[in-house]
């Protein structure tokens, strides 16, 4: 082979940058952990956890389309049975009440950006 | 292979018979739920077939009478006051000629004709706001409410258009750059730019048991019940006085009346 050596070295740089964030992701930091912090003093959310982290999105979608358009404001939940009245600023963040560790640590991580505050409004921050 | 006309017609009748079945099985299944849990209605909510407002403007003559009125509601929920034109308003005064112009009387008594009329939505029985709404992001829900979700409004403003008694703003900039931080009730959201706005019988004060604002702002002078039932205030008092709507003629058949 013509000039193998500088083709074989440079082989390998094109395979370990092209292949760089499968590796980086094996040796680095653990993607599924974003740094959410839970609420303190709060054992279980409406849902289970498993559910809360895959749906939220579309459970608040949910939420939305059955209190104003169906007038059902309150959720009772699979869990244990409990009634939730049906609000993100008046239910969902009263234990979820600190946006910047909770909601948003999550969503910069997955580098999503609801706009849910520029109507609602976060109780500990008013509005923003 | 050989058919018979008869043996066709049979197969391809109970054939037709079973897909309208699977049809209709089909369409009588319900929309997939995402929650695994069950939406019931609020315990103590109040409920009625038709809502409707009786504003007995007898007993409310000038812009004094009707300022606590117009601030419980801006209070309630985070209204702005922007100055201009760009103005917010779910709830308002205006003339009488203003309110009703299809009353062609040029000489009405003046303490009748002088003084102010409140003005809000009229949660129409005939909404054509609701008609013209591409997005259905207005509706009008089986208690009578006329109702928003901000959420689905594009701005289109086809809605003010189509509404005849002008109880719709648009939010033409932040509605947040004119409200006091914290904002009045931190319990209702507030509106972005972009989206319409108007009264909407305060829903969520129904929904936990109490009265619109303005009815509990109003020491009895503006009534709130069922239309449809018999014994409730805002039927006892239309049987008893003599009440208008406005523009009737065009039959969106309003929600709130005027005892005059």
């Amino acid at each position: 082979m013509y000039n193998a050596k500088a083709v074989i070295i440079g082989i390998v740089i094109f395979v370990a940058i092209f292949s760089s964030p499968f590796w980086t992701g094996w040796i680095g930091q653990d993607y599924t952990k974003t740094g959410v912090v839970l609420p303190a003093g709060e054992k279980e959310c409406i849902e289970d956890t498993e559910f809360m982290r895959a749906q939220h999105m579309r459970l608040l979608d949910e939420w939305r389309d059955q209190a104003l358009r169906e007038e059902n404001r309150v959720y009772e939940s699979a869990l244990n049975g409990k009634k939730w009245v049906i609000s993100l600023q008046n239910t969902c963040l009263k234990c979820h009440s600190n946006y910047s560790e909770f909601c948003e640590k999550c969503h910069v991580a997955n580098s999503v950006y609801p706009y849910c505050w520029t109507c609602h409004i976060i109780p500990t921050e008013g509005k923003r | 292979m050989k058919t018979s006309r008869r043996k066709f017609l049979k197969v391809a009748g109970l054939s037709a018979f079973a897909l309208a079945g699977g049809m209709t099985a089909l369409a009588g299944e319900a929309a997939a739920q995402v929650a695994p849990g069950k939406y019931v209605k609020r315990e103590g909510m109040l409920q009625a077939k038709r809502w409707a407002m009786v504003i007995d403007t007898r007993r409310l003559k000038t812009e004094a009478d009707y300022a606590p009125l117009i601030a419980a509601c801006v209070k309630a929920h985070n209204i702005p006051d922007i100055p201009g034109d760009r103005n917010v308003k779910w709830i308002w005064t205006d003339s009488f000629d203003h309110v009703f112009p299809d009353d062609m009387n040029n000489h009405l008594n003046t303490a009748v004709r002088d003084k102010p009329y409140m003005l809000l939505c009229n949660h129409c029985t005939n909404p054509p706001c609701v008609r013209v709404c591409p997005t259905q992001a207005t509706y009008k829900m089986e208690d009578g409410i006329v109702a928003m979700d901000y959420h689905r409004c594009i701005g289109c403003r086809f809605c003010m258009a189509g509404c005849p008694y002008g109880a719709r703003s648009f939010n033409f900039i932040d509605p947040r750059l004119h409200l006091p931080d914290p904002v009045p009730n931190p319990a209702f959201p507030t509106r972005m730019i972009g989206v319409v706005e108007k009264c909407n019988f305060c829903v969520e004060r129904l929904n936990e048991g109490k009265l619109p604002a303005c009815v509990e702002a109003s020491d009895g002078r503006v009534l709130f019940g069922d239309l449809e039932d018999p014994d409730s205030p805002v039927r006892k008092a239309l049987a008893a006085n003599y009440s208008i709507r406005r523009k009737p003629s065009l039959g969106t058949q309003p929600g709130v009346y005027y005892l005059v």
